[in-house]
């Protein structure tokens, strides 16, 4: 692998996705996505009984999954990464504790999965590995709970605010294999315009988003039509119209081949889901249940995918501190 | 029914309508100022305690009825006003247990009827 | 479009690209919940004195009516729907004060009833008390100086 431009590693032998496998919620489940899914949930807490079990019990599942449809045996797994937006990124640490395979606990807020792509396919190229199993979660009551109000609270959600995604992705990434393969990864650094309002998101992250995916595109001197779609995690409806406008003031124009995870996991009209969904899983989900099946049936070759993540926590947006963003690429080619 | 035939309607008019534009003065703020349900809470609270204290509120009480007291700024109100009455009968003390003593039946219900309801209710998610 | 380049320029850009919530369709409905709970809570006033309670107690007893039905339809997971609708009108009567108490409580089982319910319970709430009953106090200690 080699260091291009300012961020861009591209590998030698670029890694495979072998396989991936996602787990979602009842409220994704009426989404327009849901026919992608290997799972879909009746209820929020799948038998369990807190939301923080049910959150666990959702990515080891997903897990379970993705390795017994690769056809490899969890003992030869290498490593995993995985993560989530629990405090402590317990749901992972939970969900995988029985599955003896050494962990890497990934924080990326909801840039995770890409994260763990990220470093999962250094590994693989580094020769460090020869299969490595990414995951991440995350679960709408565990994460209001956390972060947000009871949901028994009776306040209205501002127009401005997104769904967290009930779910889990997973994929295993190999050394060797038949593509679709990850040709480069941009890892993101991390950008604050100064945005403080916890309700808003997508606009806190866009700029993440901008700055990835520009420094990726001059990295490897590619104009945005080289992709066949540009995809970002969870900016939802505001953020994607901010980074489509602010892409074309720097000259690039993405209007044709730009979609957002968080804009197309939910139906915006009917399940009232304000700006679009957001969490771990909106990316994790939606790449590991739609976009692979894409690329598996060719009917897209080349995709970049730009996870988006708020750096952010319940104390420091309680002192009034602003929201940092940070955003990941990799870009996936077959 | 005698109970019934004996309701003022008219004072049922202007509590609607009092309870309403207090309720109205709160959405605005929600709306506008992005202020979470807990700060909204208190700002009124601590509005009505204030007016309550300055002996503004009770010509709205008189003219509404249960339109200001059910609003939170009659629970402010109410506060002050059990706080000054206090003070009247058992001087200083009267600051400390009058406001408390005035509100307890509220307060008490609240924490006795939360507590309930945590024994019976799950938590469930927003269906919407 | 011209580029953003600083943060007040991109804050402005944001304002200006977030929807604001539909203030009028959420004050008509604030009104007309919020007065209708007050009105319930005339009613049940008017009784309590119909049937011969002065007007202090018969306050408190609406008061303690209004926060038992929040608590109920809190813990049916109905308040929450009624809150969605009428935002500041659910909020702001004594309604909302209870939903404030019994939603934590009811959230916060799943940590015990010790530490989970009792000392959660005024997570939401508990500034509403702190301010109200303080404001009481400077009021009571102002009332000591000039009555």
């Amino acid at each position: 692998m080699k260091r291009i431009g300012k961020q861009t590693i591209s590998f030698d032998s670029p890694p495979t996705i072998l396989e991936t496998a996602s787990i979602v919620g009842p409220k994704e489940a009426q989404g327009p996505l849901a026919k992608y899914f290997d799972q879909c949930l009746e209820d929020e807490f799948w038998g369990e009984k807190t939301w923080e079990k049910a959150e666990s019990k959702i990515i080891k599942e997903t897990v379970n999954t993705v390795i017994s449809k690769s056809g490899i045996a969890a003992s030869d797994i290498d490593y995993c990464f995985a993560g989530d937006l629990l405090n402590q990124c317990i749901s992972s640490s939970f969900g995988l504790r029985e599955l003896n395979i050494p962990f890497f606990g990934v924080f990326g807020a909801c840039s995770t999965f890409v994260e763990s792509l990220c470093l999962a396919s250094v590994f693989l190229d580094g020769k460090a590995a020869s299969n490595v199993l990414c995951a991440t979660s995350s679960h709408f009551c565990s994460a209001e709970k956390q972060f947000r109000f009871p949901l028994e609270l009776g306040n209205q959600r501002p127009p401005t605010s997104q769904w967290t995604v009930t779910g889990s992705g997973a994929a295993i990434v190999s050394a060797s294999g038949k593509g679709p393969y990850i040709t480069a990864i941009t890892p993101g650094k991390i950008v604050d315009m100064g945005i403080k309002d916890a309700n808003n998101m997508g606009a806190a992250m866009a700029p993440a988003a901008l700055d990835t995916l520009i420094t990726h595109l001059q990295d490897l001197d590619r104009k945005p039509s080289y992709y066949d779609m540009i995809i970002s995690g969870d900016l939802g409806y505001i953020g994607k119209e901010i980074v489509t406008e602010l892409a074309e003031t720097k000259g690039y124009n993405i209007k044709n081949n730009y979609e957002d995870c968080g804009v197309i996991i939910f139906d915006k009209e009917k399940q009232d889901t304000h700006s679009g969904g957001s969490g771990c899983a909106c990316i994790g989900t939606t790449f590991s249940g739609y976009f692979f099946k894409q690329l598996r049936n060719r009917k897209l070759n080349r995709i970049l995918l730009i996870a988006t993540g708020a750096l952010t926590n319940a104390t420091t947006s309680q002192q009034g501190e602003s929201i940092p963003g940070i955003a990941h690429a990799i870009a996936i080619e077959n | 029914m005698e109970f019934i035939q004996s309701i003022d309607w008219m004072g049922i008019l202007k509590c609607f309508i009092v309870g309403g534009i207090i309720c109205v003065i709160g959405q605005i703020l929600i709306d506008k100022t992005k202020l979470t349900p807990a700060r909204i809470l208190v700002v009124f609270v601590t509005t009505g305690a204030i007016l309550g204290g300055l002996g503004i509120y009770k010509y709205l009480i008189d003219f509404a009825g249960a339109g200001a007291t059910v609003p939170l700024l009659g629970f402010g109100a109410n506060l002050a006003k059990g706080a000054i009455q206090e003070v009247q009968t058992s001087g200083l003390l009267g600051a400390f247990v009058g406001g408390v003593k005035a509100s307890a039946g509220g307060i008490a219900a609240a924490v006795f009827f939360g507590y309930l309801a945590s024994l019976i209710a799950k938590p469930k998610i927003k269906k919407q | 479009m011209k580029p953003i380049n600083t943060n007040q320029e991109y804050s402005n850009y944001v304002d200006k690209k977030s929807p604001n919530s539909p203030i009028l369709k959420n004050c008509f409905n604030a009104f007309w919940v919020g007065g209708l709970i007050c009105t319930i809570g005339q009613l049940i006033m008017d009784f309590c004195m119909y049937k011969g309670l002065d007007q202090t107690s018969a306050t408190t007893v609406v008061s303690i009516t209004l926060i038992a039905i929040s608590a109920i339809l809190t813990g049916l997971n109905i308040f929450n729907k009624i809150g969605k609708f009428a935002g500041a009108g659910s909020l702001i009567p004594i309604t909302g004060f209870a939903n404030s108490i019994v939603s934590p409580a009811i959230e916060y089982k799943s940590e015990g009833y010790v530490m989970g319910v009792g000392g959660k319970m005024f997570t939401v709430a508990g500034p509403v008390l702190v301010f109200g009953i303080s404001a009481s106090v400077i009021i009571g200690i102002i009332a000591v100086l000039f009555i």
